[in-house]
């Protein structure tokens, strides 16, 4: 149905997401450039000077978002191809048993892990102390966090994988192998790359509500492992003072961070895709 | 030996998704409120179902999540077919636009909307939390209905045009059936998606439009209560359930089409 | 990125959905039936709130987190029993500091809540900023329950002979450490140097709150709480700073869990909060104390006000006129055990728990609750702080909780680092783009 009448039917959207996407990110531009001492806009670099102060912070967001996101990488391969490579309803009962604990609430999956690692009452360290073993000092400190991230961003990482892989033709392994390739090569010269897609998307789909988040560290961390997130938040919610100004500043640099990283994700992403089609 | 080792490693994977669940929801029995076990007892359920926030914090959640769903469903499909309908140049910035709610963090988002609504002085409650939710439902919407719509093959349409249809009824009668898919797919999105958004909400509701993951959020703050791994408990029986039905019913699709294939 | 998943997801959720409202709907209906907890409260005058009855009228009430009698453990639903008598509708919604709360009325443009309880220096920063509605006290005849001392409170003295305008007074308090006995004698709890003892290492909780933190810090130092000295501040913060390795955690309303499972051993809380965690405690066999710094302390009032712009003032006021009956001062007094304003209240809350408590806990009870003239003489109150001061312990708490230090190379050299490495991936982008471009060019 090409009929360029309907292009008007695009309009009510277009006019929804410019006045409720396009100008509320313009807004967190405009205020981070604006002197908040003084009346209506004034242009200023303060807010991005104080934001700067932070950047540990981002540093350590990025640095606990990416060893998050290598370990539900290096986990969720091996086991998205070994999904791949199951009887088909063997296949449909492993991916319902990947989304279901994904479709409740994240909040209750967090909640879960600090009952669990507290340190005297916690149930990691009960069922050790039955062998004589710890007990172990894991919630409050960065390890926490970062297993928090890694549990509820796993499913994101095992799903786009398994997808891009029950897509490989298998008579392509088959004609690798034989041309002489042992499973090795096989996985170096044909499964990785045929799967580069879905490893991109999956970095993406855990690294970037990794980077951003504000309760996983919040809960599992406590104060101490603030992140990037926190940081936003408490300029907004909790921190004292409603503060768009900073808090604006320093969403610019989390936006800037997060661009990046998609743009250098995306670069891959295509010219992978290229090769392997060539 | 290579058998046993892949099974094996499902299973410790399983084990690590699975255990902290189960953990949760076998004290949801506890007679007492502790982390040690003192007997098997239903009073948890009973606090949960007499807890008003969290009964009200349902409807909220309910509420918003249909409205949000059902305005982002009408306007995503019709934004799609009008997407659809554009020349190259605009489409491909329409959609780099609808992208952005899909790549941005939440909390960017969550702010954005706050800042917003706070320029505009408008207070936070229903209306603020329903205009936030519809925005990041809309891009999943158009997503589900935009490969729908390039499916279809356009001499259908010009069929019925030709015979006699004016442009509604052609698109009544013949477009809709074959995008009601996507649509449909679009619109559960869209619902749980909604019903799911902790980010968005936190920065957007006000007193009298608490979810229930809002809630949620208050109570794991608080000191622990087993109420809510009587909550966890049952959320996680009705995604199970949920679940289980659609891969039977899935799973009945494939043999039919197997069948289907096998008489061709 | 998100729609490789999506699609597979709708696929597998096409069905699901609809069975989870009607799940989730069914429940809520088993629930109306079974909501009969006990309340049931004796008020003076019950026609003063039958006339809000069947206006459809709701208010929002914005507390902090377990500031309420709520129903749990036989105890008085007090908002469930003032929606029952009245009619009205009530939106009930924690905050877990004075900041909190101001930060969200701040963003909110004008307010949307009914009834908020502030501390005292909040309040007077309220007022201050013109945040706050004038109560009409004819409105809340229970007013007359509350101490005369009480109504003319220094943060609030505006009104006529220098009584309170804005505000009525809910609970007030004190601030004290609480800490383990089995590990910690009273003698070594009774100074704010516990605090930083190395040997308590990882047993120590903090308040995450700037201004209760640094009041800890100045007090310790020997300072008022309420400096503007920066130099003052500037040494509290390096206190504060240095005492980050010994803390296990910063927590509000979370504290209760940790002290009475264990998980800590020390921490700075409220007193009628120590009360309680004491309480719990003692029913998993641990024994927790409370004990007054003997530096002094902070002494604070909480009290009811009713923000600019409140749509339904007159039911905002019969929300405070409830809470100031007799017998639901009593439940609250009885269930949070902060010390409540009114002697009256006190006197049944005594005579109640006669009935339920032993004579060593009723004495516990009063020593914590309501400390003797000598020791409320050491407390000092906090007022509101010029806007800089406020600041600049916001900044610093902020800086000490995520680890920041200003003076370190590390930071200055951070800045530039890091714009040379986003440059950096910028032109590797473009790089890669570029190259593709002149790929795709050669294969044409």
């Amino acid at each position: 149905m090409n009929n360029k009448k309907f292009k008007i039917l695009a309009v009510p959207y277009i006019v929804w997401m410019l006045i409720f996407t396009i100008i509320p990110l313009a807004l967190i531009l405009v205020f981070a450039f604006t002197d908040r001492n003084a009346e209506g806009f004034r242009f200023t670099f303060d807010n991005i000077q104080f934001a700067a102060r932070y950047l540990p912070v981002l540093i350590k967001s990025v640095y606990f978002a990416t060893v998050a996101t290598i370990i539900c990488l290096v986990v969720a391969y091996p086991l998205a191809y070994i999904m791949s490579k199951m009887r088909l309803n063997h296949q449909r009962t492993m991916v319902m048993l990947v989304m279901l604990p994904m479709w409740m609430n994240f909040l209750l999956r967090t909640y879960a892990w600090m009952s669990i690692l507290e340190t005297n009452s916690g149930f990691l360290n009960r069922f050790l102390s039955i062998f004589n073993i710890g007990p172990v000092h894991i919630m409050y400190t960065q390890a926490a966090v970062i297993l928090g991230m890694v549990y509820n961003y796993i499913p994101y990482m095992i799903l786009p994988l398994y997808t891009i892989m029950i897509k490989i033709d298998n008579r392509l392994i088959e004609a690798a192998q034989d041309l002489g390739c042992n499973t090795y090569s096989v996985f170096r010269k044909v499964i990785i790359p045929l799967s580069f897609p879905g490893i991109t998307s999956g970095i993406t789909m855990t690294f970037v509500p990794a980077v951003s988040t504000f309760v996983i560290s919040q809960l599992l961390g406590g104060p101490k492992n603030n992140l990037i997130g926190d940081l936003i938040e408490s300029h907004f919610v909790s921190g004292g003072e409603y503060n768009p100004y900073y808090g604006s500043a320093i969403s610019l640099l989390l936006m800037v961070v997060v661009f990046i990283c998609i743009g250098i994700f995306n670069q891959f992403d295509n010219e992978e895709m290229e090769e392997t089609l060539k | 030996m290579k058998k046993f080792f892949s099974r094996f490693y499902v299973a410790l994977i399983l084990l690590f998704m699975y255990a902290p669940i189960l953990v949760l929801i076998t004290f949801s029995f506890n007679e007492s409120k502790g982390r040690s076990w003192t007997g098997f007892s239903f009073k948890w359920y009973g606090e949960l179902l007499r807890d008003d926030a969290i009964i009200g914090a349902l409807g909220n959640t309910l509420m918003i999540a249909v409205i949000a769903a059902v305005v982002s469903t009408i306007l995503g499909t019709v934004a799609a077919i009008g997407i659809h309908n554009m020349r190259r140049p605009y489409k491909t910035i329409v959609k780099n636009v609808n992208n952005l709610p899909l790549i941005n963090p939440e909390i960017v988002m969550g702010i954005s909307l706050m800042i917003l609504f706070s320029f505009c002085r408008i207070h936070p409650g229903f209306v603020t939390i329903i205009i936030a939710h519809i925005t990041f439902c809309i891009p999943s919407v158009i997503l589900s209905v935009m490969p729908k719509l390039t499916q279809i093959n356009n001499s259908i349409y010009e069929a019925a045009l030709d015979l006699g249809c004016n442009d509604f009824q052609a698109f009544y009668k013949v477009i809709l059936p074959e995008i009601m898919p996507g649509i449909i797919s679009g619109f559960l999105m869209a619902f749980t998606y909604s019903i799911d958004d902790f980010v968005i909400s936190y920065f957007t509701a006000g007193p009298d439009s608490q979810t229930l993951p809002l809630v949620i959020y208050t109570i794991t703050r608080k000191p622990m209560t087993p109420k809510l791994n009587a909550l966890s408990t049952i959320i996680f029986v009705i995604v199970l359930f949920a679940l289980v039905i659609s891969n039977v019913l899935s799973g009945k699709d494939v043999e039919k089409q197997k069948k289907i294939k096998k008489n061709v | 990125m998100k729609k490789l998943y999506a699609f597979l997801l709708a696929l597998v959720f096409t069905l699901p959905s609809v069975c989870l409202t009607s799940c989730v709907v069914e429940e809520e209906e088993e629930g109306e039936d079974t909501s009969g907890a006990y309340y049931d409260v004796e008020v003076d005058d019950i026609s003063y709130y039958e006339k809000f009855r069947d206006k459809n009228i709701t208010i929002n009430v914005y507390n902090w987190g377990e500031y309420i009698s709520n129903g749990s453990e036989e105890s008085l639903d007090v908002v469930g029993a003032f929606e029952k008598i009245s009619g009205i509708k009530v939106n009930y919604t924690n905050y877990a500091t004075n900041e909190d709360m101001y930060a969200k009325f701040k963003s909110g443009a004008t307010s949307v809540y009914d009834v908020v309880i502030p501390s005292d220096y909040m309040i007077d920063k309220m007022i201050e900023e013109d945040m706050l509605e004038e109560i009409n006290y004819d409105n809340i005849p229970n007013y007359q329950y509350i101490d005369e001392k009480f109504k003319s409170p220094d943060y609030d003295n505006t009104g006529e002979g220098g009584t309170a305008k804005f505000s009525v007074p809910y609970t007030w308090g004190t601030v004290g450490i609480i800490y383990n006995k089995k590990y910690i004698t009273e003698e070594e709890a009774s100074t704010w140097d516990i605090l930083w003892n190395p040997e308590y290492k990882g047993q120590i909780l903090m308040f995450s709150n700037s201004k209760d933190a640094f009041a800890i810090g100045l007090k310790k130092l020997g300072y008022s709480m309420n400096t503007t000295n920066m130099e003052e501040i500037a040494e509290a913060s390096v206190l504060l700073r240095e005492q980050k390795p010994n803390v296990q955690t910063y927590v509000m309303d979370q504290i209760f869990d940790k002290m009475q499972l264990e998980e800590a051993w020390i921490a700075p809380y409220y007193a009628g909060d120590a009360l309680t965690m004491i309480e719990n405690a003692a029913k998993n066999d641990i024994e927790l104390g409370f004990a007054f710094p003997k530096e002094g302390t902070n002494i604070f009032i909480d009290a009811m006000c009713i923000p600019k712009g409140s749509r339904n003032k007159e039911a905002a006021e019969a929300f405070i006129n409830f809470m100031c009956e007799l017998e639901v001062m009593t439940a609250n007094g009885e269930y949070i055990f902060y010390s409540t304003p009114s002697t009256q209240a006190k006197e049944m809350i005594l005579s109640n728990m006669e009935e339920y408590m032993s004579e060593d806990e009723i004495e516990r009870y009063l020593l914590i609750s309501y400390p003797d003239e000598e020791l409320i003489a050491k407390c000092e109150s906090f007022i509101n702080l010029p806007k800089d001061t406020n600041e600049l312990i916001i900044r610093n708490w902020n800086d000490i909780l995520i680890g920041i230090d200003e003076d370190s190379w590390w930071n200055k050299a951070i800045l530039p680092v890091s714009i040379i490495i986003a440059l950096g991936f910028c032109i590797l982008i473009i790089l890669l783009r570029y190259r593709k471009m002149q790929k795709k060019r050669a294969r044409y």
